[in-house]
Parts: C-alpha cells; structure tokens; sequence
C-alpha cells in the first residue's frame, strides 16, 4: 500500500469538514462561555457541551472507544460530580467581581490571546503538510475496542496496574477529605430529638411560607390571622417576595379571600 | 483539510482554559478549567494518534482520563473541606500558607 492511497483513505472528507466547522465553533463558544458566565452553574453546563463537541470529535476521529467514555466519564459522571459539589456549596457559587492584584485579567487576556496565536502558529506550520496515516489498519483486526484492551493488557499493563492505584488512593484520600469527624454519642437520635422539640419553645412546625399568603410560592411569607407576616415562615437562602399591600398591612381578610378566588389577580401576584 | 485543524483547536482550548485559570476566582471554576485543558490535551493526542497510525495516543488519552476523573475526585474533596472551614470557595479566601 502506497503514502498515497493511505493519504487517500484517511484524507478529511466532505461530511467530517463539515462536522468539525460546526462542531469547532460550538466547542469553542462552550469553552469561552464557561470563562465567562458569572455563576458557576452555568460554567459547568457550558463545559459539559464542549465536552459533548469533544466526544463526537472523537468519534470522527476514529476513537469510538475514546468518545463513548468521554460522554459516560467526562459529562455523566464528572461533571455531575462538580454539579453536586456546587449545590453542596450552595450560594456561594457566584463569582467575586474584585480584583486582587490590578491588571490581572487584562494580563491573563493578552497573554492568553498571545500564547493561542504562537502555539496555534507553531502546531499549524509544523503539521501543515502532514499525511495523515489513519486508523483504519489499527482498528482492522477485532475493531478499535478490541486493539485499545489488548495494548493495555500487554504494551500497557504496568500503568493500567498503577491507574487502580492511583484510583484507590484517590477514593480513599477523597473519603478521609470530605468525612467530618464526630465524638461517639454526639449525635442526637430520634427519641433525643423529639423530647428536645417537646420541651423547647415550639414543638409544632414552622409555618410553611405561602400557606396563608395569596400566593403558594415558597418565596412568600405566610401570614398570621392579623395579616402580618410570619417571620418563621421565611425561607433561607431566598429573597421573599412581598406585595406591597400585604408588606403594609393594608389588607383585611375578607379582601384577600374574593382575591384567592381568582377573581382579581392584579396587584398581589408575584413580581 | 488536514487534522492539522483538530490540534489549532485543542490549542485554542487549552488557552481558553489556561485563561480561565488565571481570571477567574471561584475554585470550582478554576476546576473546571483545568478540566478542559486536560480534554483539550486529549483531543490532540487522539489527533495525533490518527496521524501517525498506532493507537497509542488513543492509551494516552485514556489515561489521562483516569488521572483527570482522580484528580477531580481529590479536588473537589479538597474544595468542600476547605469551604467547610472558611465558609467560602473563592481562591483568595485560602490564603493561610502565605503567613
């Protein structure tokens, strides 16, 4: 088999030009999203679509071994890892806008900006003229799944050893990091716990917000028999949302159920 | 066209993630963005293994998947021990080895 005829088979083709200029330009705009979006929930989303861009690039790419674990470990099950963490986080996922040490980031811009056009110049003059030898006779006997379990298994054995190391290690380390270390009989059981609640001040349960309000999101107050708010109904961790009249106290009761009817909506609805 | 396009990407995406290293504050963030340098290395050495026509890049990039899903592990350990005890997951608040 000639340079040529292998060129020929392996030459990027009409489909994947296409798929990688639409997938390119998603990929990149998933990454630049996830520098820029200011919550870090929306950080991870726009990571998880590059790395769905990157796992169907390795799909084209002859690798279909490499693109089915990109999906299942990269967006399935890392990136869930990182969502749970942020949730466990909780409201301090936003960024801080202060700049510590002046001109950091116009800095970190240039140089970016400079280090992608060199090594981008650099990998595209060095390779410009490359022949690509492609995988197909790679992956001829017993398909690409196959060839990649046997290289690991001989060519590669002593580092697949070492990963269940590193990965046991890893487990271990992560568990002793996140346990929090609790004196023996410190923690309270339900019967400790319920004659606790018994004697203390309210041994029945908060008011639930928006019960009695006029409307039934959890960012309502609930409101006493006076019309007053609840102060034990509000919700941490979320900004309630009062209606002006019910905040000044101006309704009566008699007003607010002809209002719960559904009769008249405006003004009490939620902003 | 020549593969030679897949590695000009990888490496617009390693900037990308370098630069976000370096801008942003939140720890997790600044994971994540390690994160996509590792796929973006990735993506060059499947590049490179279709160049040169052996499946050892495809073994590269796997195992830099392991050490990625490891690392990620240890990390975001890391991360909520330190947010349980400064109450914060901002970079500039783990600033205690510095006195």
């Amino acid at each position: 088999m000639t340079g040529t005829v292998v060129l020929a088979a392996d030459a990027v083709t009409g489909g994947e030009v296409v798929a990688f200029w639409i997938l390119g330009p998603i990929a990149l705009a998933g990454s630049i999203g996830m520098v820029l979006s200011r919550n870090a929930i929306h950080s991870a989303l726009w990571l998880v679509l590059t790395m769905m861009c990157l796992g169907a690039f390795y799909f084209i790419q002859q690798a279909p071994f490499l693109g089915a674990v990109q999906i299942i470990v990269y967006t399935g099950a890392i990136m869930i890892l990182f969502l749970f963490v942020l949730m466990l986080v909780g409201r301090d996922y936003s960024d801080s806008i202060v700049e510590t040490l002046r001109g950091q980031r116009v800095a970190a811009i240039v140089l970016g900006v400079g280090f992608a056009g060199v090594i981008g110049g650099l990998i595209g003059n060095a390779t410009a003229g490359v022949e690509s030898a492609g995988l197909a006779e790679a992956n001829a006997e017993g398909g690409n799944v196959t060839e990649i379990a046997r290289l690991l298994f001989t060519d590669y054995l002593l580092a697949f050893e070492l990963t269940s190391a590193l990965l046991i290690t890893a487990a271990v380390g992560a568990m002793i990091l996140a346990h929090i270390e609790r004196e023996p009989g410190s923690r309270l059981g339900q019967k400790e716990q319920a004659i606790a609640r018994v004697k203390g001040p309210r041994p029945q349960t908060l008011p639930g917000p928006g019960v009695f309000a006029r409307g039934d999101s959890v960012a309502q107050p609930a409101l006493l028999p006076d019309g007053s708010i609840a102060e034990d109904s509000r919700a941490t961790g979320l900004d309630m949302r009062e209606s002006p009249a019910i905040a000044a106290g101006t309704i009566d009761r008699g007003e607010d159920i002809t209002v719960d009817s559904g009769a008249n909506r405006d003004g009490v609805t939620n902003r | 066209m020549s593969p030679t396009y897949y590695l000009v990407l990888a490496a617009i995406l390693f900037t990308i993630g370098a630069v976000g290293v370096l801008v942003r504050r939140n720890a997790i963030v600044v994971f994540m963005c390690i994160e996509l340098m590792l796929n973006s290395v990735n993506l060059s050495l499947v590049t490179f293994s279709r160049i040169n026509g052996s499946l050892d890049g495809q073994i590269m990039a796997f195992f830099v998947m392991v050490v990625a899903a490891a690392e990620a592990v240890v990390g975001l350990a890391i991360i909520m021990s330190i947010y349980r005890t400064r109450r914060s997951a901002s970079v500039d608040d783990a600033n205690l080895l510095k006195y």
